[in-house]
């Protein structure tokens, strides 16, 4: 017997297209894993309504499960409560900064420049290269560079 | 038909038509940003389209999906407003269409994330979230036009003028919200929240009000606007040539 943990390793493989450093459990996409007598039940909320990520989150997740040669596995998304960006773990947003992406803040964070550091810079679009990003460039070292914006 | 059927494709078709007018936009914008917001703008309508497709369908138990719903209707079985249907124009047009649509439904999604049923209201949350984003784009651009250059001022207030006729549709009813009490919203109710948002914005944008003007289509029931013939022609030309075709 598969244990709930071991499900949630197997589907926390699996990782954000478009952010590829990015597990769906660092994401907070990965909501729940329960076994139940139908079978594992795995379920899953997105990010932004139109992301085109889910579907390749989906079928990502069901070849992990079928690799992992589990079956029996339903996926369910799940819409409420609505995802948050609150929900992103601090291993994820280190990696995003990593990344060269800067990470959604509590309101009493600074907005870094994920390069140099710098405090210092300027909004340039509140829509980027995907639904979860607004465009920065940093004022010091000159880098334009995407922030995983704060959803809540 | 089930009124909570035709409400969700009231819902879904506004967005889904929207969306198609901004994908319009892409790598025709006037900058690399600006193309890249009106997409994404128009990802997040397809998104919560497709939401309410899927609802409706399953609402209606007749086993259409979102594509049967979204390619396989003819015009008079859209119920989206005419508003949204109008060819983009300029980007002052696109604008002026945006921020009257973004002022009704961000307090829309809001009210509707309190509706009793309990699918709505999940639709809902997510969904006004997302929407705070957009009314902030439309109204920055409306103020950024209004107050910018001569010329940009003149096509922005021209603009407005232009799309104004087709504003009192947001508003319109009839028996399938009423039928709907505590499920869904009377856009009536959003009146007030909209004028304070539109008139604030024009205000700001240093622009004047336009005068009430109103058209006699209904969106709601099914009677367009020209414009909405071509869209769905496009949209809907290969999956009605290619019914099975699968990605």
């Amino acid at each position: 017997m598969v244990s709930e943990q071991a499900v949630w390793d197997v589907a926390a493989s699996v990782v954000d297209p478009e952010i590829p450093v990015l597990s769906i459990a660092d994401l907070g996409v990965l909501r729940e894993v329960t076994i139940g007598d139908e079978g594992i039940d795995v379920v899953i909320t997105p990010t932004y309504s139109g992301c085109p990520a889910m579907d390749q989150i989906r079928d990502d997740l069901a070849i992990a499960f079928s690799r992992a040669g589990l079956t029996d596995v339903t996926i369910t998304t799940r819409l409420a409560p609505a995802w948050t960006t609150e929900w992103m773990t601090d291993a994820g947003k280190r990696k995003l900064t990593a990344f060269g992406i800067a990470p959604p803040r509590s309101p009493s964070e600074p907005m870094l420049c994920p390069r140099c550091r710098s405090g210092s810079t300027t909004l340039v679009s509140e829509f980027g290269s995907t639904a979860c990003k607004a465009l920065r460039v940093c004022d010091e070292c000159a880098e334009p560079f995407g922030h995983f914006k704060e959803l809540i | 038909m089930k009124p909570l059927f035709v409400y969700l494709l009231r819902l879904g078709d506004d967005r889904l038509i929207l969306s198609h007018r901004l994908a319009e936009w892409s790598s025709r914008a006037p900058d690399l940003e600006e193309d890249i917001a009106l997409t994404n703008i128009g990802l997040d309508l397809l998104g919560h389209a497709r939401s309410l497709y899927q609802y409706a369908g399953a609402v209606e138990g007749a086993g259409r999906g979102e594509d049967q719903l979204a390619f396989h209707r003819d015009e008079r079985e859209f119920f989206n407003l005419v508003l949204v249907e109008q060819p983009n124009g300029s980007f002052a047009d696109t604008i002026a269409r945006q921020f009257l649509f973004d002022a009704f439904q961000l307090p829309q999604w809001r009210e509707l994330a309190g509706s009793t049923d309990e699918q709505l209201a999940a639709i809902a949350a997510k969904a006004e979230k997302e929407a705070q984003y957009h009314l902030r784009h439309s109204r920055a651009w409306l103020v950024r036009l209004g107050d910018g250059t001569e010329r940009s001022r003149h096509l922005m207030q021209k603009a407005l003028i232009r799309v104004w006729r087709y504003a009192e549709e947001l508003f319109w009813s009839d028996e399938v919200e009423e039928a709907l009490a505590g499920i869904a919203v009377v856009p009536e109710s959003l009146r007030d929240e909209w004028t304070s948002t539109v008139t604030s914005g024009i205000a700001e944008a240093g622009l004047e009000l336009p005068a009430t003007a109103s058209t006699r289509l209904s969106g709601r029931t099914g009677i367009h606007s020209e414009p909405l013939g071509r869209i769905l022609a496009e949209m809907q030309y290969l999956p009605r040539m290619h019914p099975e075709a699968v990605w």
